[in-house]
């Protein structure tokens, strides 16, 4: 078996591994259970179609697509860092997640302890 | 030298694939969203890091190459950060820990 030939099959591996790691991440994004749970499956989301553009742009020889890669990373990162902004300005919602693995103090519901985070306790007061 | 690099290329799209299937069984298999928090980030930039290497070997011209470069730096600086973000957004609003975590640094509870 030739490199060439190591090469073409062994991307075609990548691509079914990466497919499955791709459906499993959206099935995350559906189930959840909580908001950050999806935020983060929407990130990994994102670092698994960098990977699989990479593998594509092997296979196809197009080296057009490394700047969409960049590119998606830098979107990807971007709404991370705005869904994390969301969820700090937005709180914890009371059916948002299991409450079986709830083991924190039960009247810490609604935005709780935002005082030990001084700067963000300054930002929600405005 | 010209049949070590599609060798090369090859074992790291592998590798790198098999790490992103890591990182999705740990976002399904871990308790809380501090410790998902781990797998999706650092397995996750570890996989789509290792893969476009693996372009940046296969490519054999330079601009390609430094620009996959540039692509693996760029990952490895925002994906700590934006996971950091969102770990600190998640606790600050009282997303509760698992009940197996064993200690909470930033609670000021004795």
């Amino acid at each position: 078996m030739g490199a060439a030939e190591f090469l073409d099959w062994s991307v075609q591996i990548a691509l079914v591994i990466l497919s499955l790691a791709f459906l499993g991440t959206v099935f995350k994004v559906i189930r959840g259970p909580t908001l950050p749970d999806r935020i983060l499956a929407l990130d990994m989301l994102v670092a698994t179609a960098i990977g699989f553009i990479a593998a594509i742009g092997i296979k196809t020889g197009f080296t057009l697509y490394v700047d969409i890669a960049i590119t998606l990373g830098l979107v990807g990162f971007l709404a991370t860092v705005a869904f994390a902004r969301f969820v700090l300005t937005r709180g914890r919602s009371e059916n948002d997640g299991p409450s079986e693995d709830d083991d924190m103090t039960q009247d810490a519901v609604i935005m709780p302890d935002a005082a030990q985070f001084s700067e963000i306790g300054e930002a929600k007061k405005k | 030298m010209t049949e070590l690099a599609p060798i090369i290329a090859g074992l790291l799209v592998l590798v790198g694939s098999f790490f992103a299937l890591v990182a999705v069984i740990g976002l399904w298999r871990l308790p809380d969203i501090y410790t998902r928090s781990h797998a999706a980030s650092k397995t996750g930039t570890l996989g789509s890091g290792l893969v476009l290497i693996a372009l940046a070997v296969h490519a054999g011209d330079a601009g390609t190459t430094s620009r996959a470069l540039a692509g693996v730096v760029f990952f490895l600086l925002t994906a700590p950060i934006a996971a950091h973000l969102l770990a600190r957004a998640a606790y600050a609003v009282g997303y509760p820990l698992s009940k197996d975590s064993v200690r909470d640094d930033l609670s000021n509870r004795p």
